[in-house]
């Protein structure tokens, strides 16, 4: 590490005085590069989110029904800063390519710019070295070089909004021919995805060999937090599912720029014309290759989920977790597990009914360690007594949503009852309850959790109840409606919201109660916009006048709460602590208080 | 502030910071390939019966680039180990012979590329030459980072020596190690584009 030549010691800590932009900016601290991405990360998720209005805003009054309305307030700014109006909106409408557009980017900014720098790179970043009693990442450089790939592939992917004829427009998953044929959007997307897999490949290499080498002395693998575990388990996922697609974005490109034909099949017909300049290659392979990286994706994010849930967890009921060793060996299994489970997103591709089976087993296989992590989070909730603060409130919302979006899972799983489900409202519905209550609460838990950590602050309780109450209610009006559309046969990604499909006195088709339903979803998404106020108000009020906290406010047990709030760099003033115990000694009996740090020697 | 085991190895786990971060990397690396090996299997078992393009390539250029890398990955372990002897001139040599290597071989690839290209055949022509030219270009530029990274340790980078001649060590032997994975994948291209 550089430093400069004015330095005073206290203890093994160096107090560096660099300037603004090296201390905030191109820094390589470890805690401010884990707010650099959390604050980047929550621009997205906002991003992300409006996108996603302006969808439900047309699904629930879409042009050339009845139902019609303009888009309200934002309509004329769209208009005025994209390029033409056929590819964005006019009069308030907004176009079919426009909302392929949007649905293409929401699911790419929400997964890629948005839930994984949160869990990954914000909360990984700034508490697994405090967790394991580090001074740094090991490779502080390193880490800052990944943050800014990540910033440089969020710019290309707005930037790609402003091209002619958009952003890309293909779904998150970009799936061949159609993806090939896109606009130039494309070419971004695959750009940008090929600065975010380096991103979290840099990440991932940082943060298991910090994992491994710089834990604190005494801190053995048993010793280790949950949330470190769930976190090292998540940089293998990252770090040996991403490739594959970084290798199908380069065939992508190939098949774009130099008109290759590694996903163009023969005789392939665009329009009524024959596509006689590609033969030979398999659309398939794509969905392979992205499958590959897209299922271990899902465990990317919901891995340091739980491991935030259960620091909270084991935090406010104040009692041990209920068996920590199954929790460690069913995350690992997990991890491992998600790489043989890719093809289940693929049975109404005609793989094979031998291949299906293979993958619908696996997936009934990995269900298992889910239900351990989930059931030993339940259990550790008996007899303790709870406390019931906001972060706690967010940890404990986690529970039952993670579960009602694993168990409508199982469906999706199964060959038979996945025709008819593939595809439709029901699978949103599935999937956005494990990420959307499922991720996003956890990670509203670990802001909240370690907010007085990083700024020595507490945020607001009053907020945060105006906060999490409405956020919960809205989060099930939203989607719970979508398992009723899925089931009745709403097929996703329509322009209309199914209206085209709609029963009529002569012919069998949606019956119109499913889709007024759409109404009653995109007010609750309002609803929920609204909801997050209260905790942007709260993030920013709190920075400059929340109640001041000392070292451990939570009276928590694991080392970052040794560290001083917020911590110096290099963290631990006089070196790294010595851990003589497990990382969830609450309510020990005999001890002096309910609470056993694990940097507290036996006393003998 | 210092990070431990930037040099010497944790007792317990026995080895420094960037030898596991390389390993890493390199797992990274096989998942890279590999997905583009799994892609040539794809593609290969699914064409028309009879259609696959074979023997397309001059077997003889292949080989002495398949010597010529190997040979580089016998020199940079020779650079290695006189460093451990403390003989940064011979290390330095050897460095030398690498580049040398690496260049050699890029330059008979070119020739391959420009031979192909006037032969028309290009990445568009056929699932094998879009295959060929992405896993050997992929390839190349693995060849370009390596020789970067040479270059510069044999150069500017080489004054670490006379600071912390142990930790120039480590880096000559993890850049090694890439490029012995860059030799490997080579050793696997060469039969997969040439022979079979």
């Amino acid at each position: 590490m550089q430093t400069t030549s004015e330095q005073s010691h206290h203890g093994d800590v160096h107090h560096e005085e660099l300037g603004f932009i090296r201390k905030y900016i191109f820094s390589t601290d470890h805690k401010v590069i884990g707010i650099q991405y959390g604050v980047t990360a929550i621009f997205f998720f906002l991003f992300g989110f409006s996108l996603m209005l302006l969808m439900r805003w047309q699904i629930a009054y879409p042009a050339g029904t009845e139902n019609f309305k303009p888009v309200p307030i934002v309509a004329d700014l769209i208009e005025k800063m994209l390029h033409a109006e056929s590819t964005s909106m006019s009069d308030g409408v907004i176009s079919s390519d426009f909302y392929n557009t949007l649905g293409a980017m929401h699911g790419t900014i929400m997964v890629f710019l948005a839930v994984v720098p949160m869990a990954f790179g914000a909360f990984g970043n700034f508490v697994v070295p405090l967790q394991i009693g580090a001074v740094d990442m090991t490779f502080p450089k390193i880490n800052a070089a990944s943050y800014w790939c990540y910033f440089a592939g969020g710019i290309v992917m707005v930037v790609s909004f402003f091209l002619p004829g958009g952003a890309a427009s293909s779904g998150w998953t970009s799936y061949t021919p159609l993806a090939v044929f896109a606009t130039t959007g494309q070419t971004f997307w695959l750009f940008g995805m090929v600065l975010l897999i380096t991103s979290s490949l840099l990440g991932a290499v940082n943060f298991i060999t910090t994992i491994i080498q710089e834990r604190a002395p005494g801190l053995t693998w048993m010793k280790l937090p949950f949330f470190v575990w769930a976190q090292f388990v998540t940089g293998f996922l990252l770090l040996l599912a991403f490739p594959p697609l970084e290798a199908a974005g380069v065939m992508q490109l190939m098949d774009r720029l130099a008109g290759t034909s590694f996903f163009m099949p023969s005789g392939l017909v665009v329009s009524e014309v024959l596509q006689e300049q590609y033969a030979g290659g398999s659309p398939l392979l794509w969905q392979h290759l992205f499958w590959f990286l897209g299922h271990p994706e899902v465990y990317v994010l919901i891995l340091p989920a739980m491991g935030i849930v259960c620091e909270i967890v084991a935090n406010n009921t104040r009692k041990p977790i209920f068996g920590y060793r199954s929790l460690v060996y069913a995350v690992l299994s997990l991890g491992f597990l998600s790489f043989i489970v890719w093809a289940h997103h693929m049975y109404l591709t005609g793989m094979g009914t031998v291949i299906s089976t293979f993958f619908q087993t696996t997936t009934m296989i990995i269900s298992i360690p889910s239900v351990i992590i989930l059931t030993v989070l339940f259990l550790s909730l008996w007899g303790g007594s709870i406390r019931f603060n906001v972060p706690m409130l967010f940890a404990l919302a986690f529970l039952p949503m993670f579960g009602i979006g694993g168990l409508t899972g199982l469906p999706l799983g199964l060959n038979a009852t996945d025709i008819h489900l593939h595809d439709s409202y029901y699978v949103i519905a599935h999937f956005h309850y494990v990420v959307a209550p499922g991720t996003i609460f956890a990670m509203f838990a670990g802001v909240y959790y370690w907010f007085p950590k990083a700024t020595g602050k507490k945020m607001s309780e009053f907020w945060g109840h105006v906060h999490f109450w409405p956020s919960l209610i809205f989060m099930n009006l939203i989607f719970m409606p979508m398992f009723i559309q899925g089931m009745a046969g709403m097929s996703r990604r329509m322009y209309d919201g199914g209206a085209f499909y709609a029963a009529t006195d002569d012919e069998i088709g949606l019956p119109m109660s499913v889709i007024d339903l759409n109404v009653n979803i995109t007010h609750a998404a309002i609803g929920l916009a609204i909801a997050q106020l209260p905790f942007l108000y709260n993030l920013v009020s709190s920075l400059f006048k929340g109640e001041k906290v000392g070292r451990n406010p939570w009276q928590a047990t694991t080392l970052e709460w040794v560290a001083a709030s917020p911590p110096p760099h290099g963290n631990f003033e006089g070196g790294a602590p010595t851990v003589y115990r497990g990382p969830y000694e609450y309510s020990v009996p005999g001890a002096k208080q309910d609470f056993t740090p694990q940097n507290e020697p036996d006393v003998k | 502030m210092d990070i431990p085991y930037t040099v010497k190895p944790r007792p317990d786990t026995g080895l420094y910071n960037a030898k596991i971060g390389i390993w890493l990397f390199l797992a990274s690396e096989v998942m890279l390939f590999g997905a583009l090996f799994s892609s040539y299997i794809m593609l290969r078992a699914g064409a028309e019966p009879g259609t696959w393009l074979t023997n397309q390539l001059q077997v003889p250029l292949g080989f002495i680039n398949t010597v010529v890398l190997i040979a580089s990955s016998v020199t940079v372990v020779y650079a290695w180990a006189n460093l451990k002897m403390g003989n940064i001139a011979r290390a330095r040599f050897f460095l030398l012979v690498t580049i040398a290597c690496g260049l050699v071989f890029l330059l008979i690839k070119s020739y391959e590329y420009y031979h192909k290209f006037s032969h028309h055949h290009y990445p568009s022509t056929d699932p094998y030459w879009a295959l060929y030219f992405t896993l050997t270009g992929l390839h190349a530029f693995h060849v370009i980072c390596g020789m970067v990274v040479f270059v510069y340790f044999w150069g500017p980078g080489a004054s670490m020596w006379k600071t912390d001649p142990e930790r120039y060590t480590n880096r000559i032997e993890v850049v090694g190690l890439f490029w012995h994975f860059v030799d490997l994948v080579w050793i696997f291209l060469f039969p997969l584009l040439y022979l079979l």
